[in-house]
This record gives structure tokens, sequence and C-alpha cells, in this order.
């Protein structure tokens, strides 16, 4: 029998793959010109876009009026915007019934809400002294909007609006919403029968109707059980109408996540002794939002848009006040299609902002998952 | 001495209201010793272990870990689990911390080690296991025998008494299943009590002290590895032996 020898194992080196598929000519090839009908389709969508582009510039700058002046924007109707009622009305639209004289107030306010928020969301401030700066920011916002304090004369809740009182409805709404609905979350899935059933009962109360009834419900039933004068500002009712509705979405969208996490993860944190106040802030919270990041954001920007139906309870956040500024200025009321636009442009900034923003976020959690 | 430090005494343990799956369980552990727990599946091998750690709850009988008797008070749970580490199949490391983050968990925040001390004993562990290269990797970028070894090293960060196994290699490659068993055999040498539910018989003969065979929630026979594979003396064990070895 001959003694068979042992081949050697020899591995072959990697190479790179030979046709290019990175690049902008390569990417123009495979995406728009890969087949004949797909040459066809770039050919036509490019005339199509091309003639549309061309229409809108028209309309929205060569034929526009941006002056303010109605009898103009009168004569080119048809032919080209008139952001002349934007330049006419910004301030209104803006700031809604605000005294005229005291509009820097809530400028200011806007201005350091949206910082504050700003800042929340970069990595080099998630320090502890980012909660002394919200206890301070927020308070001066409000005192900023209030008045009656430091010679700032005194303006009444029902006269603020546009763009603050969105701001501010959202934010809070968002702010307080969040930690309530973690907290709902991790109730319905309680082991104690007491603390999962009100979780329940809470839930599908509040998801059960609308969020316009809740905000007459806030606005004009629960002052009648309370005694006169010392029910709380309409304001403060309807935010926390806001917050209540969107805390209950949003747990629903917290416990999905949550249901995601596997057992053994708990599993593994009890035997190492991590209590069930530990497990869930350093184990199961984590990984569960991280999975549900897209689904939270959607509930934000939900939140932010649903902000523009207080105008039922006679809150004149950006929409309403837009509606108060036309509806009886019959001069302007034609244009209001180009307001309409104005506050389209500053929903979509806020909105588009979270959304870019989120992404960000998943890209920041995504490290782990890499391989 | 030899005295238990686990005891179980007519323990039985129920899921739902029908399926008996611990049944009349009596059983000494000595301090340092090393065991071995096989049977067929669904015999509650696994069952047994997490019993332990309270994983599980058993509805009748006692057990003892380490003088503490389990019950519903959540103070013996916290004292037993002090002692008790664990390692599990499916490794459960938690993905979105690092390695060493994984390690240093429990220190700092049950036993409120300071976090320079923490990571000094985690790099220490995983030396041991021989992964300290890998600290600053999360887990899914490590293979499965690199994983279960952090998970090994993670549970004796804590520097339990008594170490539980339940089938730690049997998700593994046929490739990486001696890396762990390796870093298990080198842990049995040092003395720390050791309960392992698995289907490596190789490992038991070469490590165990003794051999607990299950089936249908009930101890059939336990012995000395040596009488058990040579001389098993009920026909279940025997039968269970004959389709494990035979090829």
């Amino acid at each position: 029998m001959t003694q068979r020898t042992l081949s050697a194992f020899h591995p072959i080196a990697a190479r790179p793959s030979p046709l290019s598929t990175r690049g902008s000519l390569a990417w123009l090839r495979q995406n728009l010109f890969d087949s004949m009908p797909s040459c066809v389709a770039t050919f036509v969508l490019m005339v199509l876009i091309v003639y549309g582009a061309n229409h809108l510039l028209h309309w929205g700058f060569i034929n526009a009026v941006f002056a303010p002046d109605s009898a103009q924007c009168q004569a080119v109707r048809g032919l080209g915007a008139c952001w002349g009622v934007v330049t006419e009305k910004y301030r209104f639209i803006l700031f809604g019934r605000y005294p005229l004289a005291q509009q820097w107030r809530p400028f200011a306010a806007t201005l350091l809400l949206i910082g504050l928020l700003a800042i929340s969301c970069m990595r080099p401030f998630w320090k502890r002294w980012l909660f002394l700066v919200w206890a301070v920011v927020v308070p001066v916002f409000f005192i900023l909007m209030r008045g009656d304090a430091f010679g700032l004369p005194q303006v009444p809740t029902d006269l603020w609006g546009g763009l603050p009182l969105t701001m501010l409805l959202a934010a809070f709404g968002i702010v307080l919403a969040f930690p309530l609905a973690v907290l709902v979350a991790l109730g319905r899935r309680s082991t104690l029968p007491a603390i999962r059933s009100v979780c329940i009962l809470y839930v599908e109360l509040v998801r059960g109707v609308p969020l316009i009834s809740i905000l007459f419900m806030a606005s004009f039933l629960f002052p009648l059980f309370l005694p006169a004068n010392h029910s709380p500002d309409v304001l403060l009712r309807v935010m926390a109408g806001i917050t209540l509705f969107s805390a209950a979405y949003l747990a629903e969208v917290i416990r999905g996540g949550l249901q995601a996490i596997a057992k053994g993860q708990v599993e593994a944190a009890n035997t190492l002794g991590l209590s069930y106040w530990q497990t869930q802030r350093k184990i199961v919270l984590p990984q569960a939002l991280t999975l549900v990041i897209p689904s939270i954001v959607n509930n934000f920007i939900g939140i932010l848009k649903d902000t523009s139906l207080v105008t039922i309870v006679s809150l004149y956040e950006l929409t309403g006040a837009l509606g108060l500024a036309l509806d009886s200025d019959a001069k302007w009321r034609p244009f209001k299609f180009e307001a309409y636009l104005f506050i389209v442009l500053i929903y979509f900034i806020f909105c588009f902002s979270i959304s870019r923003y989120s992404l960000w976020i998943e890209k920041q959690t995504q490290h782990s998952k890499l391989r | 001495m030899n005295q238990s430090i686990i005891s179980f005494e007519k323990v039985n343990k129920w899921y739902g209201n029908n399926y008996h799956v611990l049944r009349d369980i009596d059983l000494q552990i000595r301090t340092g010793e090393r065991i071995v727990i096989c049977g067929p599946s669904g015999s509650g091998k696994s069952t047994l272990i997490r019993c332990i750690n309270r994983l599980e709850e058993h509805q009748e009988g006692t057990i003892r870990v380490d003088g503490t008797e389990l019950s519903d008070d959540i103070s013996s749970i916290e004292q037993v689990r002090k002692q008790v580490g664990m390692v599990f199949q499916q490794f459960n490391l938690f993905p979105h911390l690092t390695v060493l983050e994984n390690l240093t968990l429990a220190p700092t925040w049950v036993m409120k080690m300071p976090k320079a001390e923490a990571q000094e004993r985690a790099m220490q562990q995983l030396k041991r296991v021989r992964i300290a290269e890998q600290a600053d990797k999360y887990p899914l970028q490590l293979s499965g025998g690199q994983q279960q070894r952090v998970a090994i090293a993670r549970a004796l960060c804590l520097r339990p008494k008594i170490m539980l196994f339940d089938e730690p290699t049997s998700a593994l490659d046929p490739e990486m299943i001696k890396e762990v068993l390796d870093v298990m055999s080198e842990l049995a040498q040092q003395g720390i009590t050791m309960l392992c539910v698995t289907h490596e018989m190789g490992f038991a003969k070469a490590v165990a002290d003794r051999v607990i065979f299950m089936d249908q929630g009930q101890i059939v026979e336990q012995n000395s590895p040596h009488e058990f594979f040579n001389n098993p003396v009920n026909e279940r064990s025997r039968d269970f032996l004959s389709k494990v070895i035979g090829h």
C-alpha cells in the first residue's frame, strides 16, 4: 500500500470585481440608460421636467409680484404668484394676534426654543448641564411670552399665536409625551395586573377618540367640572390634551420595540443581578427604541402637524393665524394659496429636519450591528 | 469539608397545569463539584439548572443555594444571583454594548465598583478566556465561539461560587466547540462549582465528577463518569448512551 501524501491548501488571493459599479458614469448607465425602454423613459421624463420647471420658474419668479400691492397682484393673477401677500401679512401669520409693538418677544422666544431644541439634538451637548439649560430657557420662554414681569406688559395666552404657539405645543407635546409613553409601554408589559390594566385602559380610551374631541373636552368640558376661575389656563389644558393623546400612540410604537427584544436578554441581565429598572434602562430600552426610531419619528412629525387642530378651540397657531389673517380681508383673500405655500415651507423645514435628524440617529446606533 | 452548596429536596415544577416538568427531584451538590447533566430533549435538564438562579420558579419542595432558601422573597433571589453565574446556549450577550461594556456592566451597576477597577477585572477575565484583543469590538462582530467565551468571562466577572452552563456548545459550529470546551475545562481545574447541561460526552468523561442522567422530569441515574459510561445501571440510560455514543 502506498502512503498517500497530504496535498497543501493554497488559498486564492482576493481580487477586485472587474466591472466598476461606482462613479457617476456607471450610475448613469445603470439607472438611466440601461436598455432601450429605459432610454425612452429617461428622455420623456426629462422633457416633462424641463417643461414643468420652466412653468414653475415663470409663475414663481419671473411673473411674480413681491411687493405688498394687491392691485398689481390682481393684474398678474393666473400668470404669476402673489408673494406680496406674504410680505404684507407675514407678521400676523408668524405671531397671530400678539400685540404688534411687543412682537419682538415671541420672535426672541421662538429663536430661544429653536436653539434649545437644536443643541439638545447634538451629541456634544448631551451632558448633565443640558437639564439646567432647559430649566432656565423654558421659564424664560414663558416670561417672554406672557410678560407681567421685568416690566414687560402682560399678554394673555389667548393672544398667543402663530409659530411660537406651534413650536410650544409640538415641542412640549413631544418632550412630555415621550417619557410618559415609555412608562405606559413598560406598564402594559408589567406582571402586576393593576398597573397593566390601567395602562391598557388609558391607551385604548385615548386611541378610541379623535384628537379634536380631546381638545374640545380639554377646553370646554373640563372647566365645567371645576369651580369657576379655578381651572388651569386653556393653553395648559390643550397642551395636556395633546401630550396625553400623543403618548398613547407613542406607547404602542414603543411596546412594539419592547416586544422584539429576545427574552434571553432579560434573562442574562437577571442572572447578572441587574434590577428591573437597571435592566430596562441599560439593556431593553436602548435596543427597543433603536428598533422603532422610524416609527417614533413618524409620530413626532404627526404631533407637529396635529397642533394645527387647536384652531378649533380658538388658539391660533400657524395654520389658524393664517386663516385669521386672510379670511376677513377681502383684498388679500384671493391669494390664500401663496400664503399657504409660505406656511407649507415652514412646516416642511421642521419636518424635514426631524426626519434627517432621525436618519443621523439611526446611523449612530447602527455600529453595533455591523459585522 | 463536604457540605452541600446546592440542595434540592422533593422539588416539583409544572408548566401550566398539566405539564409536570420536574418530578420529585432530590439532589445534593458539594462545593467544588463538577456535574454534567444529560438526557433527551424535554427531560427537564435546562429547567433544573434554571431553577437554581430562579429563572424558573418551582412550585413544591425546597431549593437551597449557598445557605439561602429560594422563595418569592426578592432579596433571597438577589442574594443567590450574586453567587451564581450562568452561560446560555444562545450566548445572550448585549449586542448594543462592546465586549468590555458587556463585562463591566454588572460590576459597575450591581456591585457599584469604580469604573477603572471594573475594567481591570474585565480585562483579567478576557485574558483568562484568551480574547483580550477583542475588548472594543461589538459582540456580533465576533465568531460564535468567541461570543460564548465572552459570555463565560462576563459571568466570571462577578466572581460567582457556582457556574451554570445551559448547553453552551449546542449553537456553535463544529470547529468552535473545542475552544469553548477548553476554556470550560480550565475553569473546572480551578475549584469552582460547575453544573453543565451538555451533550459533549467527551467533556463529561474528562471533566465531570458526576454525571446526572434525566428523563421525563426525573433523575434516572447519577454516577461517576467512568461507571455511568461503562456500566449504566438503568435500561433507560443504557438506551440513551447507545444512541449518543453509537456513531
